[in-house]
């Protein structure tokens, strides 16, 4: 393969593509509400119609509106139908030929959709994902043949490193900087992992990328091993994705076939396979210690840093690992430039971010915004607002983030501004709560989350995890005292400073932002001690 | 061979370079209580009882897995420090069933030295008297679950010293226990030698020589360290 035979590809594959393209998801959260039965009566409508040289059906990756889904979209019209029905699936088609639409018409100039800026999901809801051609001719891997052929790896690097892209993963690690780092580790051998072990409750940004655009990240992903000096690249996703592995599996058939991964990439010298490693159901796996140990073979524990990855990571050599949305943005930066990339977000967070946003809010689903928009702009004017009653926190981060309240909702959305009120970035998770939520209940179904998945190695984390869900079950039970709750607060702060990885140096997050922004509804549930009101409470320590 | 110099707890230290942050206190006779690190075997950070402080950077670091660097200044014995410690030894205690009247290891177990080097009389958490089980089918040892802090020196050492991996971590959280074989009772492990190195790495009377009783529970700890400088250095006298 070279770049005119690329283009020869994309050239055949525009010429073969209908003037109108009806788009249907068919990620996981519309395949639930039946968007595999509404695939399948547009394609027999299309047919019925005798409209099939002037229409193609194409199923598609997630469009975003997941709350309002299955999502059929037809271009050039740009027409959205909404909570499309099998039955009312061929309306659609025969609305084509002059008839009327069965479906909900969505507005497509929504808040929802307008203030969206799409560059990790900038081909979601457009290509085919199980077919190449599809993502060639929206451009894909010219990326790839610009660094192979006209940018010296230290060239790619630079350029990264100029763009200001932090880790998505949550930490935010400047994304660069750990390019620069492995690329100079000395060593032959070197891998890159991305970690697609999304586990956050409430978030599905990077099932929806891998799912809608596997190619995406898969260039990425190779871009980077021709700028660190890596032959060899793992993508580790969880099980519970299965459509996502699906897919992915099907993505690297497709792109070693046409000499775009496997060896000599593009008639090169450089070589680049890719292989996947399905998770066995462990969230710890997504610290990137446990996921390295777990990929060998090994059980999923994190192991004490340093030496970090970058130095002896993946069977000892340098490697790596980066989160599925921060491949997914390489190849616009490589395409467009760094400066370009820069100019997007704030002075320390740039570009975009993905967010799952859930919870007691009207629209539900994948948002893309620019980094510094703030939450207000998110919950009220892009989700909508709660349906009855007014927001009262909004919870980011999952399990190792916290819960901003509302009077806070004017922070802007980035890595910095986040950390300092509390709560983090994270992955994506952006779960919106209203006044029926109790906070308490709120840490203790994320207590409950982080005690159930630590591995159990280091002491904190194995065995505060459970105190503190026993205290936050003892408040709730209206059995705690004063005395419990500063207990409550000095093991936050032991597991928080002592644990051995992430998962436990953030689990007493929801709790200490709680604690810090609704204190009110602790002190609500505490109860005079026994010696003070004359009840034996006896009993208690033994039910707990 | 490099040398570096750091000060710990105000005392002067110079130590290879490569050594950690445990042997530099070792060498300068300040004592950090440990209960995952003995020679012999590799460290795995995983007690936290060693944490120290490092002027200059925020975070806590463990001293059984951190290598010395020069002009390092260590300090071990913060009145954090001392907090964690305490509150590490209790919820170890709260977490099994220790029974110190009744153990083989009583007066000879290192989590009840722990407990009185950082000054625990009583733990501030509720007791979880967790279900846990004795295995004494192998017929020189017994394994009882109820005093294991999963420390995970005995999957260590019979891993890395006898060769033999007979025992591992099974579960997660606070369901994990360590499983012999592919979770068989001991005495049906084919692969168990019985050397009797994890009886002796054991820091507490969790794996005993049956026969034992109370208070009755000895090792020869350092075993491990001959073994492993006589492998490397070849060096068999001790």
């Amino acid at each position: 393969m070279n770049l005119t035979e690329l283009l020869d590809v994309a050239a055949a594959e525009k010429a073969r593509q209908r003037p109108i393209k009806v788009h249907c998801c068919t990620s996981t959260g519309c395949r639930s509400a039946n968007a595999t039965a509404v695939m399948g009566n547009l394609q027999q409508a299309v047919e019925n119609e005798n409209l099939s040289d002037q229409v193609e059906v194409i199923g598609v990756g997630c469009m975003g509106f997941c709350g309002r889904g299955p999502l059929v979209q037809i271009d050039p019209q740009d027409d959205l139908y909404e909570e499309v029905t099998p039955e009312d699936a061929p309306s659609i088609i025969e609305a084509l030929n002059g008839g009327s639409a069965k479906s909900i018409k969505g507005d497509a100039q929504h808040p929802f959709f307008a203030r969206q800026m799409k560059i990790v999901r900038q081909h979601s809801g457009k290509v085919d994902p199980e077919r190449i051609e599809s993502y060639i001719a929206l451009g894909g891997y010219q990326s790839l043949f610009k660094v192979l052929y006209e940018m010296e790896p230290v060239d790619v690097v630079g350029e990264i490193q100029q763009s200001g892209l932090r880790g998505r993963g949550g930490g935010g690690y400047p994304t660069g900087l750990k390019w620069a780092t492995v690329a100079k580790m000395p060593g032959n051998q070197k891998y890159v992992i991305c970690n697609g072990d999304e586990g956050d409750p409430g978030a599905f940004m990077d099932r929806s990328v891998l799912e809608s655009d596997p190619h995406l990240v898969l260039e990425g992903m190779a871009i980077a091993g021709y700028a660190i000096g890596a032959n060899h690249g793992y993508i580790y996703v969880r099980a519970e994705y299965p459509l996502a592995i699906k897919r992915l599996q099907k993505a690297i058939q497709q792109a070693k076939k046409y000499g775009l991964l496997g060896s000599q990439v593009f008639d090169s010298p450089f070589d680049f396979k890719v292989d996947i490693r399905i998770g066995a159901g462990a969230f710890v796996c997504g610290e990137e210690t446990a996921l390295i140990q777990s990929i060998e073979g090994g059980r999923g524990n994190p192991v004490p840093r340093p030496p970090y990855p970058a130095e002896k990571g993946l069977y000892g050599c340098p490697t790596l690992i980066n989160n599925v949305e921060t491949f997914a943005n390489i190849t616009s930066i490589i395409r467009e430039g760094a400066d370009w990339y820069a100019s997007i977000g704030t002075e320390n967070s740039k570009g975009t971010k993905v967010f799952a946003l859930t919870g007691k809010i009207r629209n539900n689903g994948l948002i893309e915004v620019p980094m510094g928009i703030t939450l207000r702009e998110i919950v009220e004017d892009m989700g909508g607002g709660v349906p009855d009653g007014e927001v009262k926190a909004v919870q980011t981060g999952g399990p190792s983030g916290g819960c901003i309240p509302a009077s806070m909702l004017d922070t802007p959305v980035d890595y910095d501004s986040l950390r300092a009120i509390g709560s983090m970035m994270g992955s994506g998770g952006m779960v919106v709560m209203d006044h029926t939520t109790s906070m308490v209940e709120i840490a203790q179904f994320y207590m409950e989350f982080c005690r159930g998945e630590t591995c159990g190695k280091c002491v904190p984390c194995r065995t505060g995890t459970v105190q503190l869900y026993a205290l936050l079950t003892k408040l709730l039970k209206r059995q705690a005292t004063a005395a419990d709750l500063e207990k409550l607060e000095a093991l936050c702060l032991m597991v928080r400073d002592t644990s051995l990885c992430g998962l436990g140096q953030s689990a007493p997050n929801p709790v200490l932002s709680t604690l810090k922004y609704f204190r009110q509804e602790y002190d609500d549930l505490l109860v005079q001690p026994a010696y003070l009101n004359g009840t034996s409470s006896a009993a208690e320590a033994v039910t707990l | 061979m490099a040398v570096k110099t750091l000060k710990i707890d105000d005392i002067d230290v110079a130590i290879e370079a490569g050594a950690t942050l445990l042997q530099a206190a070792q060498e300068a006779g300040v004592p950090i209580p440990k209960l995952c690190a003995m020679k012999g075997i590799s460290s795995i950070g995983a007690c936290r009882l060693c944490l120290v402080e490092v002027e200059g950077i925020n975070k806590l670091l463990p001293a059984c897995v951190t290598e010395v660097a020069e002009g390092m200044v260590v300090h071990t014995q913060t009145p954090k420090l001392q907090e964690y410690r305490r509150m590490t030894v209790e919820l170890i205690f709260a977490e099994g069933n220790h029974v110190c009247s009744i153990c083989v290891a009583n007066g000879n177990c290192e989590l009840q030295d722990v407990a009185i080097e950082v000054g625990m009389d009583h733990s501030r958490f509720t007791y979880r008297f967790p279900d846990r089980g004795v295995d004494l089918s192998h017929p020189s040892f017994g394994i009882d679950h109820n005093r294991c802090i999963l420390c995970t020196r005995c999957v260590r050492v019979c891993d890395e010293v006898e060769g033999a991996h007979v025992w591992d971590v099974a579960n997660r959280g606070a369901a994990c226990y360590i499983v012999s074989g592919l979770n068989q009772p001991w005495g049906e492990v084919s692969a168990c030698t019985s050397c009797g190195k994890c009886v002796d790495a054991c820091p507490t009377g969790a794996i005993f020589r049956k026969g034992e009783t109370t208070g009755e529970k000895q090792r020869d700890r350092d075993k491990f360290a001959f073994l492993s400088t006589a492998r490397e250095k070849r060096e068999w006298t001790r």
